[in-house]
């Protein structure tokens, strides 16, 4: 409110540099240096098990999904409207706010290319942008670290995995795993760097050991007490965590990427019930991490990205569930996002030899623009060739 | 009976030539520690006196063959013997139904009790450490099966198996009702089946994941998923059933097979993959040997596991006796399970009267909560068990054995991290109090050390053989007394290896 307040009354100004006169000393320094992107916050929330596409972002005009999901069709009245063919589940009611104010992109047909099918191969996909053929050792965002983001700034890590994420994307990178920053930095002393030595299990050990240490140093600050509310439940706190890491890096050179993730999605078997709770902690998750970064002043500075090994089978199973899939939507948030819908709708007309959905829309577009747009390092690198950026981050 | 297949398998040994040979005559106590930390957990210094000098062949050849004939030692939880609950369905409020669930999550809890006091009593403990092996294997998850006699029966089916045969183990776990509620085999029907086991049957059971060229396709896949259906649960009861109306008599092509396949044809059909034979061995391989199965010797092991029927009892004991295992490049190049860790460091210090409900709480808050892995691939495993969060929490877990006075302990142990623990008795028993102090005096003198005084460079050597498995990354600081080093030994990053 404030800051809306300064940009009206500064008509002569540009906004930037009104904030900066009035805002304390580690708001300077960051408006100061925002021009290196080394502030920026990259958000990545792991949809585990493959989340059913189809009911998330419905395409509630098509007989045909009501044909293919005779017992689990999200009706189409409680469908909350997007456009004339497509809506979100109900239980998504927490993102209206954030798509009313152009700040939701939802980004339709999110694939590869020769899919597979198995949870544990298709994730290592998606975490190492690789072929559907290739096998890579290193995470994507490693790759953007390595082409250029590291260099940006001295990061005291360079992703904090919340919870019970994985860190396949950061795989190679610095990153730290903690449940809550607070006991993270309490117990940190009882890691002791030494040189690397031994075998390739003590050698991983002894870097974890080092990364503990140099990460619990920046973590280290005064509890910030948020006024915005944290939905209970694992996701809620995985949200509460994250925010905290973030308030813990004003003024500092902070921590780029953050992991967190919500599951199980593997909805075989009875899906509506699982599929809509997990929906609800999704979308009330993500309008809480709106909240707190807007308090920090953050919330422009930071984009969120959700992503999933694939979606699930077009038509439903004998029970009531879904079978892996392939293409499914994504979101991509944040106070930079161009929102609106990119990519196509799914054509439940034009199913692939496996009776899935057709990519539109390659994961390392995604990948891409996060790169080239969001970090301004060469794509080419991280994700390995040449893949067309989507317009849904403000030029 | 017991002599007669003890001097089979010795028949057998004899046979083998290459493996045999590898393994030493005379087991110095570093390849004694060695041979029984893999097996089991962190042996003490008695267990370790008990085997030295002994022929390699004739102690493997006991500690397999004890295994396999061990039985539970301690009496089954009650609730085990008890009538089935009323099924879920035919409870009318959710009140009723959200109650019956933390009942059957309490007698879960009763389960993992039970068998974390058999590892830490065990004197077989390669049991043990084989149904661990299993359940990460065929990993189901109570949270998704909620019925606790279930998960009882499927442990027990583990137990019964471990060391058996790995074509009725198969077989039983595809017909385990726990295992078709995880993988949603209980409402698989003809028409529109659910791909859900059959998948996860061939990729993380079976035949491993598939590749260009490898042994199955998608379209395997969906054909077993038609030849599983009908593979139920009878509800009231949850034992197996067969629904014959839900059943696809069809005709099914499964690897280049066609015929009117069952379940029980989809599964050895697997089994006739040479890739079946291959990915057990690899497994098992990683478990016992080093992180990097070795592929010639991967093949003669595959060759002879699938030779003999699929005799598990038989590949551990190779696997024991191979020169891999001996080769002491690999000493310390696994990683302890969190399970390992807190049963290995209670065996091994003697910790007096140890909480089974609070080391059950430990392991999990260190990654590995029994009866519910993270998903069905299970716990990955070696490097994956140590991130930041969870060396802090192993750190934090051997320092308490160190805390001055019990109140301190205590309070350390009420400091467990809880915000990633599901279900209400978990957390529970992690703000139970925890003792794990030990007598230090006695450990320590068995090393010629004095908890007070600075140890000498023979009592250090000994400290260090004794509880790392590779050379300690800590530097000893002149002037250290022995419980302060006996504790950094614990803090070391090589405490973390076996």
């Amino acid at each position: 409110m404030q800051r809306r307040q300064l940009l009206k009354s500064g008509a002569a100004l540009t906004g930037v540099g009104m904030l900066a006169a009035r805002a304390p000393a580690w708001a300077q320094a960051v408006t100061q240096r925002a021009q290196s992107n080394y502030d920026r916050v990259l958000v990545l929330v792991e949809l585990k098990g493959g989340n059913d596409g189809l009911n998330t972002v419905v395409p509630y005009t098509d007989s045909l999904y009501y044909q293919l999901r005779e017992s689990i069709a999200i009706r189409r009245e409680d469908v909350i409207r997007v456009d004339s063919r497509v809506g979100l589940h109900p239980e998504l009611a927490d993102l209206v706010p954030l798509w009313d104010k152009g700040e939701l992109a939802i980004v339709q047909g999110v694939g590869y290319p020769e899919p597979n099918l198995s949870h544990f191969r298709s994730i290592e996909i998606w975490d190492t942008a690789s072929r559907s053929n290739e096998y890579l050792s290193q995470g994507w965002v490693t790759r953007a670290m390595q082409a250029g983001v590291a260099k940006r700034a001295s990061y005291s890590a360079e992703g904090v995995v919340v919870g019970g994420a994985d860190s396949g994307v950061l795989a190679g990178a610095r990153s730290v795993r903690l449940n809550n920053p607070e006991t993270f930095v309490n117990q940190a002393h009882l890691a002791i760097p030494v040189p690397t030595q031994g075998n390739a299990a003590l050698q991983h050990i002894l870097r974890v050991e080092s990364d503990v240490s140099a990460a619990a140093q920046a973590l280290r600050a005064e509890r910030f007490n948020f006024t915005t509310a944290f939905p209970a439940g694992p996701f809620g706190t995985s949200v509460r965590a994250a925010v905290q890491v973030v308030a813990s890096q004003r003024g500092k050179a902070g921590v780029p990427v953050l992991v967190l993730s919500l599951g199980s999605f593997d909805t075989h078997q009875n899906q509506a019930n699982t599929h809509a709770n997990l929906l609800r902690q999704l979308g009330a998750g993500l309008a809480a991490l709106k909240g707190a970064l807007v308090e920090l002043d953050a919330w422009e500075r930071t984009l969120v990205m959700s992503f999933s090994e694939f979606g699930r089978r077009a038509r439903q199973n004998g029970s009531n569930g879904t079978d892996h899939g392939t293409a499914a939507p994504h979101f991509v948030t944040g106070g930079a996002v161009r929102g609106g819908l990119f990519g196509q709708p799914p054509e439940l007309g034009r199913l692939d030899t496996s009776q899935n959905l057709v990519a539109t829309v390659d994961f390392r577009q995604l990948y891409a623009t996060i790169a080239k747009d969001w970090w301004g390092v060469d794509s080419s690198s991280v994700v390995r060739g040449n893949f067309q950026t989507l317009p849904f981050i403000k030029g | 009976m017991i002599l007669a297949r003890v001097l089979g398998a010795l028949v057998l040994m004899l046979g083998l030539t290459v493996f045999a040979q590898a393994a030493p005559t005379q087991l110095t106590p570093d390849q004694a520690r060695h041979l029984l930390a893999r097996t089991g957990f962190a042996p003490t210094q008695s267990e370790v006196n008990a085997v030295r000098g002994m022929d390699a062949r004739l102690v493997v050849e006991r500690i397999v063959e004890q295994a396999r004939l061990a039985s539970p030692r301690n009496p089954a939880p009650e609730f085990v013997n008890q009538p089935a609950p009323v099924p879920f369905r035919m409870l009318e409020s959710e009140t009723q139904r959200q109650e019956q669930r933390r009942v059957q999550m309490l007698e879960g809890m009763d389960i993992k009790r039970w068998w974390m006091t058999e590892m830490l009593d065990s004197p077989t403990p390669l049991q043990e450490r084989m149904v661990l092996f299993w359940h990460n294997h065929f990993a189901t998850s109570q949270q998704k099966v909620v019925r606790s006699q279930a998960m009882w029966r499927q442990h027990q089916l583990l137990r019964k198996n471990a060391l058996g045969n790995f074509r009725q183990l198969l077989h039983g776990i595809a017909k385990d009702p726990a295992m078709l509620v995880y993988l949603d085999g209980v409402n698989s029907r003809r028409g529109a089946p659910n791909e859900n086991f059959a998948r996860e049957v061939m990729e993380l059971f079976t035949l491993g994941e598939a590749r260009q060229g490898s042994a199955y396709s998608e379209q395997d896949i969906r054909e077993a998923a038609r030849a599983f259906t009908g593979w139920s649960v009878d509800r009231d009861d949850f034992s197996f059933v067969f629904r014959r109306a839900a059943h696809d008599i069809g005709r099914k092509t499964l690897f280049g097979h066609s015929g009117f396949f069952d379940g029980d044809d989809a599964l050895d059909l697997m089994l006739e993959q040479p890739a079946a034979a291959r990915f057990i061995v690899s497994k098992l391989w990683r478990e016992f040997v080093s992180p990097q199965p070795q592929a010639a010797q991967v093949e003669v092991l595959a060759q002879r596991f699938a030779r003999s029927g699929f005799d598990i009892a038989l590949l551990v004991r190779e696997m024991l006796l191979s020169e891999a295992f001996w080769d002491p490049a690999h000493r310390g190049s696994l990683v302890k399970a969190p399970v390992e860790l807190v049963v290995g460091t209670v065996r091994q210090f003697g910790i007096l009267r140890p909480d089974p409900t609070a080391l059950v709480a430990q392991a999990a808050a260190l990654g590995q909560n029994l009866l519910v892995p993270p998903n069905v691939r299970g716990w990955p495993g070696y490097t994956d068990w140590i991130d930041a969060s969870s060396l802090l929490g192993r750190k934090r877990f051997t320092s308490l054995m160190f805390q001055p006075a019990p109140d301190a302990g205590q309070q350390a142990m009420s400091r467990i991290d809880l915000t990633m623990v599901r279900g209400a008795p978990m957390r529970e028993a992690m703000r139970q109090d925890s003792n794990l102090r030990f007598d230090a005096q006695a450990w320590l003198a068995h090393y010629g050390a004095d908890v007070d005084r600075e140890p000498s460079a023979a009592s250090r050597a000994a400290m260090e053989a004794a509880l790392l498995a590779v050379p300690a990354t800590q530097p000893f600081a002149a002037g250290t007394v022995a419980l302060s080093h006996l504790r950094s030994l614990t803090q070391d990053a090589a405490y973390q290896l076996k």
